[in-house]
């Protein structure tokens, strides 16, 4: 469906462009904003970084070039970057799979059409309009807390003898971030939302003339014709995943015991709390490397997810 | 018959039950902060969960408003304000330059350079984050907004691929038509697509708005001055563990930040919908 769609579209684009005249002019006219921008404020870092990963640098001095010293001492001797890469995985593949298979389940209530639905959406979106702001992170901390609301419900059912704080405990502390990130739900539900409301209803009533049941109708109709939107989904929310940080900085500090320490994080303190700017470089192109990973699974898939259905309908 | 009936009534009632409740849990949170912005310290400790403070203790905002080191929240947002708007402003309007540039005209290298700005949407920031910071410290832009303002003038791809969208859907044949009448490419920018792009350059500036306005890591890099700290890393310094006396006032605050950002949520809801829908990308 999707791609014969998108193939007759792009035909089209073709034809109608190929009417007019390359316009190098113009053209570069128009995007130089955006390509003075990419060489000075992407290329040139990017440059500058891998090259600093190859040296000691503390800003104060000149930097030092030292080969393959960080990426060495990163893989042998750093046990702080193997827990980092550790948690962030952890975070990322139980919190992202949670929050798509959240948002495709409420997306699947919402698609009826019911009375009240706009509202039960507006309320159900609203956690994800303000999840990375200082506020939530700091309400959060405040929910889990000692003292916090959760300890206070406990306690007044009997089911809590001595006040533990989620945030504080081992155990618990990462599971309260991943909380936050599937309690975001909201986007995702709206593309899946929008993703739903594009498969024609014929086929699920000749399905159901055919005899198959409501489970048959979800894994053999919805999730093939949601397939592409799921993926993208996944590939763009994992990328996102890896990158959080305001989320432990603000509620866990990274802690306690670094069960909490993020890449992001991590990064972070190598690179402005202990000055080791040259490492803190090489993290950050091994973190691009395992990004790029799943940035080649997006390209393969371009021709999904390049196409909106949505605007059609 | 009847009992047809009655299983679809029983469905709504379950339908409706299970979100209500559901919502509920999803809504708590938000609700909590409000009323505990509301409630005096010891109720913020004895009765933590409840939604509802017994007495409405509005000088938690004007404890809190106070801020801290003799710098008010009236900088903070100030300042906040500023840092956002000159960013909207300059997101919005570079990218739809640089949009129409990628949609409408045909150039050398432009499916390479394309590709170029799809693969910036996924590369980490952390990789830029060490440079860029070197990179401003030596032009001297630290404890200044420019380090958060400046590069917003240079396009964003989540934008540009964002109105992209939205100028495929617009007829060809009024560029043409245009054209014959002898409109230049800047003629037919500014004339004939700018008008019609205005809701996904609405839609732009909120998302802008939101993520600026939202922005934490920025700040906590650029800028150390406590008279030019946005919002966000002021709520942060206001709200550490280690520093906080007053409870009710914290969460006035925190509350109050979040302002701006349910204003716009609710008179704008149709485009944010519409905006996530139809691009179908970020968090």
């Amino acid at each position: 469906m999707t791609n014969v769609a998108s193939k007759e579209k792009k035909q089209k684009r073709k034809k109608s462009i190929g009417k007019s005249e390359y316009n190098n002019l113009a053209g570069y006219a128009f995007i130089s904003p955006w390509l003075i921008g990419f060489i000075i404020f992407t290329v040139f870092p990017m440059l500058l970084a891998l090259y600093f990963s190859f040296t000691k640098y503390d800003v104060l001095s000149d930097p030092k070039w030292i080969g393959l010293e960080n990426y060495k001492n990163m893989f042998t001797s750093d046990d702080r970057f193997r827990t980092a890469l550790g948690v962030t995985f952890k975070y990322v593949f139980t919190a992202i799979p949670l929050r798509l298979a959240f948002a495709l389940f409420i997306a699947m209530l919402f698609v009826q059409n019911r009375k009240l639905v706009p509202l039960y959406r507006t309320v159900y979106y609203l956690p994800s309009i303000i999840g990375g702001s200082v506020a939530v992170a700091v309400m959060w901390r405040q929910l889990f807390g000692a003292n916090g609301a959760l300890n206070g419900v406990l306690s007044s059912l009997g089911l809590l003898k001595t006040q533990i704080s989620w945030i504080g405990n081992p155990n618990t502390a990462l599971w309260t971030l991943i909380l936050l990130a599937v309690w975001q739900f909201g986007s995702p539900m709206l593309i899946f939302l929008a993703g739903l409301k594009q498969i024609p209803i014929s086929y699920y009533e000749s399905a159901s003339i055919d005899g198959a049941n409501g489970f048959h109708q979800f894994t053999k109709i919805t999730l093939p014709m949601l397939s592409p939107i799921i993926f993208f989904n996944l590939v763009m929310q994992i990328i996102s995943g890896f990158m959080a940080f305001t989320e432990s900085y603000i509620i866990t500090q990274g802690g306690p015991f670094d069960k909490t320490l993020f890449y992001a994080l991590y990064l972070f303190q190598q690179g402005f709390q202990f000055y080791n700017m040259g490492y803190a470089c090489a993290l950050a192109w091994v973190l691009l490397a395992i990004m790029g990973i799943f940035t080649a699974l997006v390209f393969k898939s371009s021709n999904y997810w390049v196409y909106s259905e949505s605007k059609e309908g | 018959m009847k009992s047809i009936k009655q299983k679809r009534i029983l469905g709504t009632i379950l339908y409706h039950g299970f979100i209500w409740i559901f919502g509920f849990f999803m809504i708590y949170p938000i609700l909590w902060l409000i009323a505990s912005s509301f409630k005096d310290e010891a109720e913020i400790f004895q009765k933590s969960y409840s939604l509802i403070p017994s007495s409405l203790h509005f000088e938690n905002y004007i404890q809190g408003w106070k801020g801290f080191g003799d710098i008010t929240f009236a900088t903070f947002f100030k300042n906040s304000f500023v840092i956002v708007i000159l960013s909207t402003i300059g997101q919005v309007a570079s990218s739809a330059l640089v949009a129409y540039g990628f949609a409408r005209v045909k150039f050398a290298g432009q499916k390479l350079l394309f590709a170029c700005m799809i693969v910036t949407m996924l590369l980490p920031s952390q990789v830029l984050m060490i440079p860029q910071y070197i990179l401003f410290s030596k032009l001297g832009w630290i404890n200044s907004f420019k380090p958060l303002v400046v590069p917003s003038y240079f396009g964003y791809p989540f934008f540009i691929f964002l109105i992209m969208q939205f100028m495929d859907g617009i007829p060809r044949e009024l560029d043409e038509a245009a054209r014959i009448d002898g409109c230049n490419q800047w003629g037919i920018f500014a004339r004939i697509m700018l008008p019609l792009i205005v809701p996904a350059l609405i839609t732009s500036s909120i998302f802008s708005f939101y993520w600026k306005w939202q922005d934490f890591f920025g700040p906590l890099l650029y800028i150390k001055k406590p008279n030019l700290y946005p919002v966000s890393l002021a709520l942060k310094l206001f709200s550490d563990p280690a520093a906080v006396t007053d409870w009710g006032a914290m969460f006035a605050m925190s509350t109050l930040s979040l302002v701006p950002v349910f204003l716009i949520f609710i008179f704008f809801q149709k485009y944010i919908v519409e905006g996530i829908s139809t691009t179908g990308l970020k968090a």
